[in-house]
């Protein structure tokens, strides 16, 4: 195995007993951007000089005898639509192509005083819509898998540096699946935690009723590893939750035998693959073979759940999005006459297709009339799926359903019908909807090999139950241990300091 | 005949440290976007997170005017683009103001009227633009000012309950007297932290339906707002009585020219999209904060006045002076109760401090007659070491110099002369170089006397006591009868 494959758990003790230097654990990982990076375009930027300037810094710390800190080394990838303080982040628009932002977020503060090391930012669907990656302004990042693949989204940058070994893991955001949909994508394993369980500070609003930042890594382990570090109280978050920091990793034991798991009914209908049924069916009765006991529940309003998202989450932007105007910075139209025009040109020009479709549907719906009409009638569907589940988590531990209806599609299969693409977060959008965490994690492969993911969803702030049970199920599979074939790319790393073999 | 139908809405700076969403300083003055942070900015990623001090202003201020304070408070997004408004939204309170249906009393020729207030709500104010060369279309540059980007701002809108010129002028005075006495705002509108528009229709009076509604802007003054209002009674009371059409519309008050000048025609209501703003978290207001609010609020101007008139049984019109601000009624309130008789306190005050106050134009946080100094020159008075009039001389004495007044009688000798041996000597002298006047008053021209009078107070330089000086007087020019 090389230093580069290896998880943040295993990584880790290596690093404390200086058996590896956090230098060597960095360069192994940025060898591998530079071998493998230019197919699967993971990272709009990478940060070669930041990241080895921070690892020296750490192996000084370690030198003069300091306590390793929790993440002390590990490599991570953050999305770019999180802020990092003198490091371009562009949510992948035309409009912030050159923003430098001038803080960090909560998260990268937490991140980089844990001791992780930033490596790169990495590509999204321009501004954290679209389930594919392919609306990026600046290139579709491509499934490692598979490189005529989409690797999901919007956190499809991410997804793919993780199980391309380009990271040892990474941040993501999910306001309707853009963890766990890439996570299954790519087969790794992605978190959207509690809302409000982590920070948004920083995070360049989408709809921020149901934005989260969370984990993706390469086992549930790490998740729980790198979600200790980054659930944490925040001030400048007013929707931050107050309690208190948990360890997480103390919940990863094997044992699901009282767990009751539901299986929405509503969710195994129309749209969803025979692979994906398969493979979930197979997972079911794994889990049942492990002690859980499986019942089916019903989740009524499911139906109406992505229709409620979208309009939600439409109306949300279109109004975060105001601010992206060109006058204090970003993508500024030339030779305009006035500030309005000024404003009205460098949006139409900033901004893609799928960022301005949904600013239009938001603004409609927010418009006098249609309010009483969409808006509110979404609010009330959110309140009825909130209580579909809130009935549900008095007789289940935990929910189970595939994380998305297909693999990886094609790149520009689904890019001109949004509808079509929009399906894509069917299982995904209702815990958002309700603030629920869920995780994804890889519970098998299809007859061309592409990675199908497990969706588990607790109730709010139970995301011990959730890593338990995600934990159980991993321990006793090996979909986690099975890595796409890149050796095409990874010539000559033999002889290439930092990724030598383990 | 035609009766005119006003509402005002206020707008209120907050005197807090920070802003309403972020910690940036919310002074006035300071160099353009030096109070700026990336959350007043608004740049990407950036959160809101609110400022309690100026909720609490908020209720503070809700409770004075008699309002319901809501149980569930939260803010909405009200969206529009404007180069000064950093995230083109302005979080503001839409749909669950902090108080509504609350009212204020104002007294307008000895009768009370009350003036419904419909709500009172928190919200970010937004930049300032400096437009070079022209408006914002015209002009060749703009320029933005964030600093006042994300002050506090707090809203009181009335009703439209006013029915005159002189109602708004007292209504506008009562309000912002109270948010002063609150300590919630400086209230200046030269630096603009009180800032008004005005709403004015007429109707026939009696009538109980409402004519056009015309909104003037550009009021930098109470007198302003009367005299923009008593412009537009008539011209809306003329038009309609000619039974031409008034244009809805926003008017522009020339100060210069003492009109008002139509701007733009009000269209169709501007849609602002408002919904309730995702990023903070509604507020359950608490009974029991209600209340420690409730317990912390000062006596209102209008209690204020009502106690003076009834405890130190002042007229109507000194306790409406006195009370115009807090530290005035403190000052003479400790004056009062040291002294004991309230009226003289009163007329010192209203008469002679107020005079200098407005020739020096120094306020009454900074008059350096202590209320006890003043007491103890009406001691003097009383006991007849100084007369009244030369009490004024020691008064400005003390008001420009600090000093007491004991000490400012002693060193300029101005301790009245009340004795009847030397006062007899100076009378007598007077007499003496005046005999045509004596003749004058011998011949019953008796309101000569005062000029007699007159001369021995020029020979005393005013100290004699001007009674005694009377009575000697009297007495001499009898005795040589």
């Amino acid at each position: 195995m090389k230093l580069s494959e290896l998880g943040a758990f295993e990584l880790l003790p290596m690093i404390k007993r200086k058996e590896v230097s956090v230098e060597e654990a960095t360069v192994g990982i940025l060898n591998k951007i530079k071998a493998v990076d230019r197919d699967i375009q993971a990272y709009i930027t990478v940060t070669n000089e930041h990241a080895l300037q921070r690892a020296k810094e750490a192996d000084l710390r370690l030198n003069e005898g300091k306590p390793p800190r929790p993440l002390e080394g590990l490599s991570v990838a953050i999305k770019d639509n999180i802020c990092t303080k003198g490091i371009k982040t562009t949510g992948a628009s035309v409009y912030l192509e050159d923003f430098v932002p001038p803080y960090d977020a909560t998260v990268v503060r937490l991140l980089e005083d844990a001791g992780a090391i930033i490596v790169g930012k990495t590509n999204l669907d321009e501004l954290a819509m679209g389930s594919s990656t392919e609306s990026s302004a600046m290139f579709p990042t491509k499934n490692p898998w598979d490189l005529q693949r989409v690797p999901g989204g919007s956190s499809g940058g991410s997804a793919a540096a993780v199980i391309a070994d380009e990271a040892v893991f990474a941040l993501g955001s999910d306001t309707g699946g853009s963890i766990r949909q890439p996570a299954a994508f790519c087969g790794i394993v992605g978190l959207k935690p509690t809302y409000g369980l982590v920070s948004r500070y920083g995070l360049i609003g989408y709809a921020s009723s149901m934005d989260q930042i969370g984990p993706m890594t390469k086992n549930v382990r790490d998740c729980a590893m790198l979600l200790n570090v980054i659930a944490r109280h925040d001030p400048k978050d007013a929707q931050s939750y107050t309690g208190e920091p948990v360890d997480y990793t103390q919940f990863l034991i094997p044992d699901i035998n009282e767990v009751i798991v539901g299986v929405p009914k509503e969710f195994l209908n129309k749209g969803l693959s025979k692979s994906v049924k398969d493979a979930f069916m197979k997972a079911l009765n794994k889990l049942e073979g492990l002690g859980a006991k499986v019942v089916e529940v019903s989740l009524p309003h499911s139906d109406h759940a992505l229709a409620a998202y979208y309009v939600i989450s439409s109306a949300e932007a279109s109004s975060n999005l105001a601010r992206l105007d060109g006058i204090r910075y970003g993508y500024r139209a030339a030779g305009c006459e006035d500030s309005a025009s000024m404003t009205a040109i460098s949006r139409g020009k900033g901004f893609g297709s799928e960022v301005k479709r949904r600013i239009v549907l938001g603004t409609h719906i927010l418009s006098k009339g249609n309010f009483e009409k969409y808006f509110n009638d979404a609010l009330k569907i959110r309140s009825l799926i909130f209580r579909d589940f809130e009935k549900i988590f008095k007789e289940c531990t935990c929910l189970v359903c595939p994380s998305s209806p297909t693999v990886a599609f094609r790149i520009g299969e689904k890019i001109r019908d949004p509808l079509e693409m929009y399906l894509s977060d069917v299982y995904t959008v209702p815990p958002n909807l309700a603030g629920l965490p869920g995780i994804s994690i890889p519970c098998g492969f299809d007859e061309e090999g592409m990675p199908i993911g497990l969706q588990i969803i607790t109730k709010q702030f139970d995301e011990a139950t959730l890593l338990q049970v995600a934990y159980t199920f991993e321990q006793a599979t090996d979909f986690h241990k099975k890595k796409p074939q890149l050796q095409k790319y990874d010539c000559g790393s033999e002889s290439t300091r930092g990724d030598r073999n383990v | 005949m035609f009766e005119p139908v006003i509402g005002i809405e206020v707008h209120a700076q907050l005197k807090t440290e920070s802003k309403l969403f972020c910690s940036c300083s919310a002074r006035f003055g300071a160099s353009p976007n030096s109070n700026t942070c990336p959350v007043c900015l608004g740049l990407p990623g950036t959160l809101p997170v609110l400022n309690k001090k100026a909720f609490e202003y908020g209720i503070r201020t809700a409770l004075a005017f008699n309002c319901k304070v809501a149980e569930i408070s939260g803010f909405d997004r009200k969206n529009y683009f404007y180069p000064d408004l950093p995230k083109n939204y302005q979080i503001t309170q839409q749909a669950s103001p902090v108080g509504v249906n609350g009212y204020l009393d104002v007294v307008i020729d000895d009768e009370t009227r009350r003036i419904r207030i419909k709500r009172v709500h928190l919200e970010e104010d937004a930049g300032k633009s400096i437009h070079e060369g022209g408006d914002i279309t015209g002009a060749v540059f703009s320029l933005e000012d964030y600093n006042r980007a994300g002050v506090p701002l707090l809203e009181i809108v009335s009703e439209p309950d006013i029915r005159s010129p002189k109602e708004a002028y007292e209504y506008l005075s009562m309000l912002r007297r109270t948010l002063l006495y609150l300590g919630v705002s400086d209230c200046k509108m030269e630096e603009g932290s009180l800032r008004c528009d005005v709403n004015i229709s007429v109707r026939p009076k009696g009538s109980d339906s409402f004519g056009t509604l015309v909104e003037l802007k550009n009021l930098n003054s109470f007198r302003a707002v009367e005299r923009s209002l008593e412009y537009e009674v008539k011209r809306q009371s003329e038009l309609a009585s000619e039974n031409k059409e008034i244009i809805r519309e926003t008017r522009h008050w020339d100060e210069e020219g003492q009109t008002t000048v139509g701007m733009r025609r009000k269209g169709l209501a501007e849609d602002y999209r408002f919904f309730p703003d995702p990023d903070l978290p509604r507020l359950i207001i608490g009974e029991s904060w209600i209340e420690k609010v409730r317990s912390d609020l000062p006596e209102l101007p209008g209690e204020r006045k009502a106690r003076f008139i009834r405890d130190y049984e002042l007229p109507e019109y000194d306790a409406s002076l006195l009370t115009d601000t807090q530290q005035l009624a403190d000052y003479f309130e400790e004056a009062a109760k040291e002294y004991g008789h309230a009226k003289t306190v009163s007329n010192w005050i209203m008469g002679e401090l107020l005079r200098l106050m407005n020739v020096t134009g120094i306020g009454i946080e900074s008059v350096k007659i202590r209320p006890c100094d003043l007491v103890a020159m009406l001691k003097m008075i009383d006991k007849g070491t100084i007369s009244g009039k030369i009490a004024k001389t020691v008064f400005e004495e003390m008001f420009t110099q600090g000093k007491s007044p004991g000490d400012i009688v002693k060193e300029k000798g101005l301790v009245q002369i009340a004795d009847e041996d030397e006062l007899t000597k100076i009378v007598d002298l007077v007499i003496q170089d005046n005999q045509k006047v004596v003749e004058q008053v011998k011949a019953g021209k008796d309101r000569a006397i005062g000029f007699l009078v007159g001369q021995v107070m020029k020979e005393t330089k005013g100290r004699a006591n001007p009674q005694m000086v009377n009575e000697l007087l009297r007495q001499r020019l009898a005795g040589e009868n």
